[in-house]
């Protein structure tokens, strides 16, 4: 077995006590930075690294720090804790059971862009986990390791949590800051973005829980140890997490580049019940629906083998599998419903695109009362939304409805043909897996 | 803030006689002059006790951060966390948060709901006899590995209830009604119904 970078504590028991993380090497890194790097060598290290964004977009890391003018001040870090993508549930395992290294990334982000106050956004379903991060954060001001010059330099550091209260679109980087400043949680237009306009008005970088844990070993081992790992564009480890009709759903950390299908079949144990897997959906909700053939499964699980080969982003790298008993029509109605719910309601192609869709993708699915036109308008109004709203919800709303549509056509003709055709509510089919690999 | 906190005395003080140490710890987390963040916690501690937020609570809030009613009540009926207390909208003491979403309904969670409905005699958004339940549908509160899964949400906590069947959740469910008759009987204990 590999070593865990990120999920550590699956080998070292109690790492959520900040004794247990410092004899484990907990916040050298830290220290060392403030200590002996200057800023632009912590955010140099991270850029040699090549880490990109886990939050979904992939964007490299050490870059987005760079964006912050020295001209501007103060900066803030916010770490995104607001994990709400269906099949998403990586960084609710960090942040509940290594939460220091996810902390000590955040110091780490926060001394290289010379953040004396930083925030931790967490969804308010998070709400233990949030006094955890409470008293953790308290635990490292009673150890000095936060708060008023640190270590006897200049520099100082104050964390704090902010607790959502129930929005995906908080997730979204300019809604979330929204959302710390007491408003709705509505994305902003840009330009300009976060790194010149962001918190309060001030240059702010956001970055994921996952990206920011990786941060520490980058700056303990180097960049160019970090960037050993995985494929060229794509380096480092990333924690895939599986879900859906697999034998063991969870959290996998592994190389990027590894196929689906080792982790399908190596780590996930295959498709329960003898069924066979029929898709897959690599970004949660928000996916390109991928057909599970042996190309699919043979690519490798990296930003760019997926989006060349397969057509479809990454994303947080929720894979969602789908089996043979899984009916497409009734898929998009769930994930058109989900969109249709967290729709800010702030753009007309989303708010008014997402309604209609659902209201048409439930037709379709549930009553069995259905014209066929009705298929064609439902592709009809995700193309009509796509490019055209102020933020990505938008756009991911239509990726399943049009990529199901496109791919797995006889699964809505069955639909279309009547009631009864969708027996087993669980996952819209009959019992018998008749439904083809199409 | 010294300032802000000794409100108008004719005005509603509930969470400010009730709460003066955290009011005065959550308008510290922000910086001078964006106090307007403190909102969103000051609704969590609002329903902290009765689960729902009243109309005066809208009112204190609102003076405490200098901004307006309606700009605090734009902010509780955006959040699905967050419960106003409205006529015809039930306040129960908990809220069973059931995630019917994708990865979950894969693992049987529409059906799971639909027996917990059943087996409690209530739909979906309905409150049981008693007071103390409604069971509510909700999006994905990333348990996607751990379905059948809720959240339950009432005594100003939100809990995390996984790998769930209706027997399981039916325990929990008894446990809590227990837990409300006792402190009924304990005078000076707060508890009971706040239908």
């Amino acid at each position: 077995m590999p070593e865990l970078i990120l999920l550590r504590h699956r080998d070292i028991p109690n790492l959520n006590q900040l004794p247990v993380y410092r004899a484990n090497g907990g916040f050298e890194a830290f220290h060392k930075a403030v200590t002996t790097l200057k800023p632009v060598e912590v955010i140099n290290e991270v850029r040699l690294s090549g880490l990109r964004g886990r939050g979904g977009a992939g964007f490299p890391a050490g870059v987005k720090w760079n964006f912050l003018p020295n001209d501007l001040w103060p900066h803030y870090v916010v770490a995104n804790a607001d994990e709400s993508e269906p099949g998403t549930f990586k960084d609710r395992e960090i942040l509940e059971s290594n939460p220091f290294q996810f902390l000590e990334g955040l110091m780490l982000a926060s001394y290289a862009v010379q953040a004396n106050l930083s925030y931790v956004y967490l969804r308010g379903e998070f709400w233990q986990i949030a006094a955890q991060i409470d008293r953790c954060i308290a635990d490292l001001e009673e150890a000095g390791l936060l708060g008023e010059k640190l270590f006897g330099t200049e520099y100082s550091l104050r964390l704090h949590t902010h607790l959502g209260a129930g929005a995906y679109i908080c997730g979204e980087e300019t809604a979330l800051l929204e959302s710390i400043e007491g408003n709705l949680g509505q994305p902003r237009l840009r330009p300009p973005f976060p790194a010149i306009y962001g918190l309060f008005g001030k240059p702010t970088v956001i970055n994921n829980v996952e990206t920011l844990t990786n941060v520490v070993p980058i700056i303990q081992r180097g960049g160019n140890w970090y960037r050993a790992i995985g494929p060229e564009k794509s380096p480092g480890v990333k924690i895939f997490s599986l879900s859906g009709c697999i034998n063991r759903p969870g959290n996998y950390e592994l190389p990027l580049g590894t196929t689906f299908r080792e982790l399908i079949f190596t780590h996930g144990e295959g498709i329960p019940e003898g069924r066979k897997i029929k898709a897959i959906m690599a970004a949660g909700a928000s996916s390109t629906i991928i057909v599970a053939d042996d190309r699919a499964l043979d690519t490798p699980m990296d930003y760019e083998s997926v989006q060349q080969q397969l057509g479809a982003p990454l994303g947080s790298a929720s894979v969602i599998i789908l089996d043979d008993s899984v009916n497409m029509a009734w898929l998009v109605n769930k994930t058109v419903h989900f969109f249709m719910h967290e729709s800010c309601g702030k753009c007309t192609p989303c708010r008014e695109g997402t309604y209609w869709m659902s209201q048409l993708a439930r037709r379709i699915s549930d009553d069995g009362k259905v014209e066929a036109e009705d298929l064609d308008l439902l592709a009809k109004v995700a193309r009509q939304m796509q490019g055209k709203c102020l933020c990505a919800l938008g756009d991911f709303s239509t990726m399943a409805v049009l990529s199901a549509i496109q791919q797995f056509r006889p699964d809505f003709d069955r639909s279309l043909s009547g009631p009864g055709a969708l027996e087993n509510p669980d996952h819209g089919t009959g019992s018998a897996p008749s439904t083809s690999d199409a | 803030m010294n300032q802000m906190l000794n409100a108008n005395p004719l005005k509603a003080r509930r969470l400010l006689d009730q709460y003066p140490g955290e009011i005065r710890q959550i308008l510290s987390k922000y910086p001078a002059g964006h106090t307007r963040s403190a909102v969103m916690p000051l609704l969590f501690l609002a329903q902290r006790e009765l689960g729902y937020i009243t109309q005066q609570d809208i009112e204190e809030i609102a003076d405490l951060l200098e901004i307006s009613t309606t700009d605090v009540s734009s902010v509780a009926g955006f959040y699905t966390l967050f419960h106003l207390q409205q006529e015809g909208q039930p306040t129960p003491r908990y809220r069973i948060q059931v995630c019917t979403d994708l990865p979950c309904a894969l693992n049987g969670a529409d059906h799971f709901l639909e027996e917990l409905c059943a087996a409690l005699g209530i739909k979906v958004g309905e409150t049981t006899p008693d007071g103390l339940f409604t069971i509510e549908e909700v999006k994905c509160l990333a348990a996607c590995h751990r379905a059948p899964m809720f959240q339950l949400q009432g005594d100003g906590s939100i809990t995390y209830h996984e790998h769930q069947t209706v027997q399981t959740a039916q325990v929990l469910i008894e446990e809590l009604r227990q837990s409300v008759q006792e402190s009924k009987a304990t005078p000076g204990v707060k508890g009971g119904s706040n239908a």
